[in-house]
């Protein structure tokens, strides 16, 4: 059992867990994940890394709520655990001295980006970070972003906060503006990791994509993370997380996130049904647990 | 019952296995085979002619004493049985299940000459299911030698040689990269042909022997070869890290939703529980129709799972014939008998997708025997012009798997061969003195049982390797003080 010391709302949807883990710890690089499986009978989900402390044993995950799974991860409190966390999982991020690298996260993706900003500050980058969010409240970590790069942008879709518009316009007006940048290092949502590797195609710049396809074991075994770059097929868990962005078959990983939709829907409804009808029961015995004591508490 | 004549011997017809009917079967994922009777187990028993020289023990890749066990149950001895069996054989109660016995064993029993083998794999299995239940202290606890072992990989040859060291007193670690021991008998292996209860509890006899078993760490990336060696403070380490990554054949469609690969397809539904989803939270694409590609025990668990889930028809399309299938006999049979449709030669072309992007049906094209190849299997040829579609929502890819790179990435100076997979000596130690291999990542996808025998064959030598200094091939160790 992994136990959760620390657990807070980023945003309304987004939560960071500190988890005992001393094992990953010890071994994490920026660019790695590890699978969780939440409790017993639980599905296996790949998340990043987005932190490390070796010396406290723990690593810091932060999760959205988009389905059933990240939804129970949520719900976790400080001193409740996850039964399994296995890592660290995928290559770590190729780090170089690229002179300027710009890091844009989109989303809960900037949980990706942000151990990256400091291994490209220590390998003599100057580092530029492009976060963006719906609004002011889906921003995550610009702070903690602020402590490594040289700059940060925040943007929101609705202008609520920093630069109004998505990242992928910001960045090229700062390709544009500063005509120096070596490399673009980036994770979020799959549209805006294929604009952007469309923003950045023309202007030659080597573009690194973090890619989030379905996955079981994570360690190349059942290859249900297969994507196609460069024509060629790649195991995302132990070929990547990290691919070029120019040459990934965005349209078909797009496609391949939706196999189960459906299950995912199923699962979500039962969820909050079975969290009603809980409720009902809890609810119901402390009645009968009242009228057993005549109200006093047991 | 000794005192049977050999003549009297000879009269006793084989014991038939009882088994599930097949419609009922064909919709359950409980175990098909049930299981001799106790009569049946010492009836089978007496049909052994107790051979002085057993070629049968030499057919069986971690060598039991085959004519004794059988003896000993003859007799009646059911503890007697077990202490013989398990002092071969750490895992009984699943070679038993799944060992392929009439390619090993019962392919050498006299009796196969004249009539039918001697049902040895029936007998071990009743022998194991009966010690799981009435005897708890199968092992002498032996002294510690003070040595530390890694053991990578909770699979057969990882558990087989975990039992071994812990017989003769090493402290071992078992390194599981998934959330439970078992490899390949808990991803692979269904349900309906090894019951999960039974390697759970072979496992627990393992942890009751004093091996740790560790889940949740992925030798190559939590820590490396190296790590454990030294930092960590293993005297030596046996790899057996399995098969690794499954292969497509490269055929147009292979990414449409509805693709998987087996290794996929049977870890959604055995290890995740997706056949009880609701209960569980792992999905798993049901379809009407499905085909899966292969002829190999992996295609055959595939294909019965798919029957299971509701598929109809299930169909096994397989480029040679049937005589060619690597399978067991008795699944092909059993899978058969389940409503199993065989497409044999004839071989994918293509997968076909619907406008959503989802499977749709597979093009195919007939095949017929040439020369044999390499395998000494007459090599199948396509025949021109004979292509016709299967029409199917999910296509099920079982043609074998590659050398999972993880391992032997992160680990400088260890040989592999042009394949990835890890090269051995006669005693299974690999380049890295006090570093050894064995089962699917040195042999690239064999059988549960060559990855025991290699477990087995690999403990003696690290035990030889820890207390003498040196490998069977006087290769000098490295660091082994205890």
């Amino acid at each position: 059992m992994f136990t959760v010391q620390e657990a807070q709302w980023l945003t309304p949807k987004v939560r960071r867990l500190l988890v005992r883990a001393p094992r990953v710890a010890r071994s994490h690089r920026p660019g790695h994940f590890v699978i969780v499986r939440v409790h017993e009978g639980g599905e296996r989900i790949p998340l990043t890394i987005a932190n490390s402390d070796n010396e406290a044993g723990t690593i810091t995950l932060i999760i959205q709520v988009v389905g059933a799974t990240t939804e129970k991860l949520c719900a976790l409190d400080a001193g409740e655990s996850i039964a399994n966390v296995v890592g660290p999982l995928g290559r770590p991020t190729e780090i170089e001295n690229f002179g300027h690298a710009v890091l844009v996260g989109g989303g809960v993706g900037t949980a990706v980006i942000y151990p990256q900003a400091g291994a490209l500050r220590a390998a003599g980058n100057r580092v530029t970070a492009i976060i963006g969010g719906r609004s002011r409240e889906y921003v995550i970590l610009e702070a903690e972003l602020g402590a490594h790069c040289d700059e940060v942008f925040p943007c929101t879709d609705d202008g609520s906060y920093g630069y109004h518009g998505f990242v992928t316009a910001r960045l090229k007006e700062l390709i544009e503006e500063r005509r120096d940048v070596g490399a673009v290092l980036t994770a979020g949502p799959v549209p805006m990791m294929r604009a952007l590797a469309g923003v950045t195609r023309p202007f030659g710049i080597k573009t690194i994509a973090s890619l989030n396809p379905v996955m079981v074991d994570g360690t190349g075994m059942c290859g249900g993370c297969r994507v196609t770059v460069d024509g060629k097929m790649k195991f995302a868990c132990v070929d990547g997380p990290e691919f070029d962005a120019h040459t990934v078959d965005f349209a078909e990983l797009t496609d391949r996130l939706s196999t189960y939709r459906d299950q995912e829907a199923l699962a979500w409804n039962r969820l909050h049904e079975f969290t009603e009808a809980g409720a009902a029961a809890r609810c119901k015995m402390r009645e009968l647990e009242e009228a057993a004591t005549g109200g006093r508490p047991l | 019952m000794a005192a049977l004549k050999p003549s009297e011997r000879m009269k006793i017809p084989r014991q038939p296995m009882p088994e599930q009917e097949p419609a009922q079967r064909a919709a359950n994922f409980q175990e098909v085979n049930c299981g001799y009777s106790a009569e049946a187990a010492s009836t089978e028993a007496c049909r052994c002619l107790q051979c002085k020289d057993a070629k049968c023990v030499g057919g069986c890749p971690v060598n039991i004493d085959i004519p004794g066990f059988v003896d000993a149950l003859a007799d009646g001895d059911l503890s007697r049985a077990a202490d013989i069996l398990f002092a071969d054989n750490v895992l009984p109660g699943i070679t038993g299940r799944v060992c392929p016995q009439e390619t090993q064993c019962e392919a050498v029993c006299v009796r196969a000459k004249k009539g039918t083998p001697v049902g040895i794999g029936y007998m071990e299995r009743f022998v194991a299911d009966w010690a799981r239940q009435h005897r708890k202290d199968l092992f002498e606890p032996p002294t510690p030698t003070g040595f530390r072992v890694a053991v990578v990989g909770s699979g057969p040859g990882g558990l087989t040689c975990a039992g071994e060291l812990a017989k003769r007193g090493h402290a071992v670690t078992v390194f599981e990269a998934l959330h439970i021991p078992g490899g390949v008998l808990v991803y692979g292996i269904p349900e309906f042909r090894l019951p999960k209860a039974i390697v759970h509890a072979e496992v627990e006899t393992l942890r009751r022997r004093g091996v740790e078993i560790v889940t949740d760490v992925v030798i190559g990336q939590t820590y490396t070869i190296h790590e454990l060696m030294k930092g960590e403070g293993y005297h030596a380490v046996f790899v057996a890290n399995g098969a690794g990554l499954p292969v497509f054949q490269g055929i147009p469609g292979e990414n449409l939703k509805g693709v998987y690969s087996a290794n996929e397809f049977l870890t959604r539904v055995n290890l995740m529980g997706a056949y009880r989803f609701g209960e569980t939270d792992t999905p798993v694409i049901k379809a009407s129709q499905i085909v899966v590609v292969g002829g190999g025990n992996t295609a055959m668990d595939s294909v019965r799972t798919a029957r299971r889930l509701g598929a109809s028809p299930a169909t096994l399309v397989y480029r040679r014939s049937r005589e060619e299938m690597p399978a067991r006999v008795e699944e092909v049979k059993h899978a058969e008998e389940e409503g199993v449709v065989f497409r044999m030669l004839c071989n994918p072309l293509e997968v076909l997708g619907d406008d959503k992007g989802w499977v749709s049906g597979v093009r195919c094209i007939r095949m017929e025997l040439g020369d044999p190849d390499a395998s000494g299997r007459r090599r199948p040829v396509p025949i021109p012009g004979s292509e016709f579609e299967i029409p199917c929502q999910v296509f099920i890819e079982a043609i074998g798997t590659k050398a999972n790179p993880l391992l032997t990435q992160t680990t400088p100076g260890l040989q592999t061969n042009k394949w990835g997979n890890i090269v051995v000596d006669d005693n299974n130690m690999t380049s890295i003195p006090g570093v050894f291999a064995g089962g699917d990542i040195v042999r690239g996808g064999a059988t549960v049982i060559l990855a025991m025998g290699d477990g087995k064959h690999a403990a003696a030598a690290i035990h030889q390797y820890l207390t003498t200094g040196c490998s069977g091939n006087g290769r000098a160790k490295l660091n082994a003080v205890p």
